[in-house]
């Protein structure tokens, strides 16, 4: 009696029942393309966050200063000096200094803009490109003129796109606008990345209540180098501040890690939840792999009697749970990609955000493979009643 | 010449709860190679026990059996499985063929279980199925046959693995006279052609046509010898 025998004896028990035999299965789909489809789900919004985060720029460092009762404080030029004394690590430094005033285009007064102090690298660290102008200078800096480039948003909002040479004022005072962002986000909507004013840092500063710079961001050469560069950070500004609370030091390619993990951790306790209507699936299977023995059981006695031993039976019967469920597998890995697809289309239509649900070969060929396993295991008391079974009871049964 | 089957004090007892049933009692008989013996006895006198120890269905409870030469009285499950594929042909009352395979399928049956090539088991079953005179009703299923073919693909299987000894329990209680003439003239053209054959029924004038009847009552056996001289 050969495995193929066996196999090809289980593949026609199937065929033979076959309403029975799909809903056997079901529970197996069911796990299937839960697991296919939460594994898919998950890749697709690592996927998603991963490119959202590098176009927040993840060869940055942002430091923010909090510096309570600290006797001195960093300056920016000691900042600025940071960065240019480790070349290896740094390629440029702008300060931030985010502010809470609002701006008056004409008569109208703007709630929702961001205004926000800045270096003149500023702009080319965080890759943004100039769609009209110029961006803000260093003499602009050092000279405190009244300058600001804008974000798309309001040029196009404001302006009609003719923004350069106009004015705003913020806090009263008149700013010229010397040059205009390209867009940044995917959508044109008040508030958002484009809804943004830079002016020079050394105005901005002046701006504040404590007439304080609390955070700066900087330009790595290579996000392979997160560590030492932040090193480097840190052992200034502990130098300074001889208190590591009284300072932050952000990487977003460190942030990306961990929300990676999380978004794993989740995954995977999702895709654990799914795993469990595997394993009720494979109790299904032998459920009914148990009824099979009892009304095939007449059947077990007569192969006994021809000479059939308890490994043969045991052999046939664990194959044909296997068999039931290895292409319950199947039919779930490719409801799973269908599935996969449709939910695809259905985020992008309903959130309107591009998260494709990748079915990973590695997570199907997974399911496959533990759902043959589910059907080996749970297939194994029902194969081992039926290879006990005595053949002189089995043959009398009715 | 050493018996093909022995029993030696041989007993099988099933206890059911306080009191033992002794289907078998202290039965001791030899059947030679190349004999006709039919065992016979009333209903529950103990003959399809002895069958179930013949064909190695079942292990006596004290006592032995020596099947060509060898004590089998003790072997295990799978032991007496191999046994039983080679040494044995079973013919029941019932057919007991698999409903789902062909005439062909079920006379190959036991020489799946042998571990027999496909092309030599087409051969040898094909060769059984001509035997019983059904070889253009191979590919049959037997819900497709008469209850006589039925009985006479069963007696093809019991061939098929050309065993040692043919056990057939009750062949024609099934079946209608005349078939039941049929398969009795079938097992004794097997029987002419060199085969052992072991016969179990309750019906005399079928036990006649054996050289020997072993007759039963209560487990014992009170009867052993040539067919046409027992007085009854
Ligand atoms: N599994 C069992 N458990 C308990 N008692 C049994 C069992 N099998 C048989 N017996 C008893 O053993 C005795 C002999 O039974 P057996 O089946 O051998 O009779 P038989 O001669 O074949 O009868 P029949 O002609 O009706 O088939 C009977 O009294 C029966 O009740
Ligand atoms: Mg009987």
């Amino acid at each position: 009696m050969t495995l193929l025998q066996s196999f090809q004896m289980a593949i026609s028990n199937i065929l033979a029942r076959k309403v029975r035999s799909l809903l056997t299965m079901l529970g197996i789909i069911i796990g299937v393309v839960a697991v296919i489809v939460i594994i898919g789900l998950g890749n697709g919004m690592e996927s998603y966050m991963v490119s959202s985060f590098q176009s927040m720029g993840t060869d940055l460092l942002t430091v923010n200063i909090i510096g309570r009762n600290s006797e001195r404080s960093i300056t920016v030029d000691e900042m600025y000096e940071l960065a240019y004394d480790n070349p290896d690590y740094f390629t440029m430094m702008s300060p931030i200094v985010n502010l809470g005033v609002s701006v008056k285009i004409h008569t109208e007064k703007m709630d929702a803009t961001s205004v926000t102090g800045v270096g003149e690298d500023y702009g080319d660290m965080k890759k943004f490109t100039l769609r009209s102008g110029r961006g803000i200078s260093y003499m602009d800096i050092k000279n405190r003129h009244h300058v600001a480039v804008i974000g798309s948003y309001i040029d196009d909002i404001y302006f009609g796109g003719y923004a350069v040479g106009e004015s705003l004022r913020i806090n009263g005072q008149l700013y010229e606008i010397v040059g205009v962002y390209e867009q940044e986000a995917d959508e044109i909507d008040e508030g958002n990345a484009d809804d943004a004013v830079y002016i020079p840092y050394s105005l901005a500063v002046k701006l504040t209540p404590s007439n304080t710079i609390n955070s700066y961001s900087f330009g790595m050469v290579s996000e392979d180098y997160v560590k030492e560069s932040k090193q480097i950070i840190d052992a200034k500004l502990y130098d300074v501040y001889e208190d590591e609370d009284a300072y932050i030091i952000i990487s977003m390619s460190e942030l990306l890690g961990i929300m990676s993990s999380m978004i794993d951790i989740m995954i995977t306790i999702l895709a654990a939840i799914a795993g469990i209507s595997l394993v009720v699936g494979g109790i299904g299977i032998m459920n009914i792999m148990l009824v099979s023995v009892s009304e095939r059981t007449r059947e077990i006695g007569i192969r006994k009697a021809l000479g059939a031993k308890r490994r043969h039976i045991m052999r046939q019967f664990v194959i044909e749970a296997a068999t039931t469920s290895a292409i319950g597998g199947i039919i779930g890995i490719i409801l799973g990609y269908a599935l996969s697809n449709v939910a695809s289309q259905i985020i992008l239509i309903a959130l309107d955000t591009e998260i494709s649900v990748n079915a990973s070969p590695s997570a199907a060929f997974g399911a496959f493979a533990i759902s043959a396993g589910i059907g080996i295991l749970f297939g194994y008391l029902p194969a081992r009643k039926a290879a006990m079974l005595n053949p002189i009871d089995a043959l009398r049964y009715e | 010449m050493t018996p093909l089957i022995e029993f030696r004090e041989l007993s099988k007892i099933y206890i059911m709860g306080d009191n033992e049933v002794r289907a078998v009692d202290g039965i001791s008989l030899t059947i030679m190679r190349g004999e006709f013996v039919a065992i016979v006895g009333q209903s529950g006198s103990g003959k399809s026990t002895c069958m179930n120890i013949i064909g190695c269905l079942d292990i006596p409870t004290s006592g032995s059996y020596i099947l060509d030469g060898h004590d089998v009285s003790k072997l295990d499950d799978d032991e007496l499985a191999e046994i039983r594929n080679r040494m044995i042909g079973f013919i029941f009352q019932q057919y007991n063929l698999l409903p789902k395979l062909s005439a062909l399928g079920n006379v190959e049956l036991p020489l799946v279980y042998s571990g027999l090539h496909k092309s030599e088991r087409r051969t040898r079953a094909a060769g059984a199925l001509e035997k019983v005179g059904l070889q253009d009703k191979m590919e049959n299923l037997p819900s497709q046959l008469s209850g006589g073919q039925q009985q006479r693909v069963s007696i093809a299987r019991a061939l098929a693995s050309s065993p040692s000894v043919i056990l057939a329990d009750e062949p024609t209680g099934a079946l209608d006279s005349k078939t039941g003439k049929e398969v009795i003239e079938l097992l004794k053209k097997l029987h002419a052609e060199g085969n052992t054959v072991v016969l179990i029924t309750h019906d005399n004038a079928i036990a006649s046509q054996a050289d020997r009847i072993i007759r039963l009552a209560d487990g014992q056996i009170i009867y052993n010898g040539k067919s046409d001289l027992e007085v009854l």
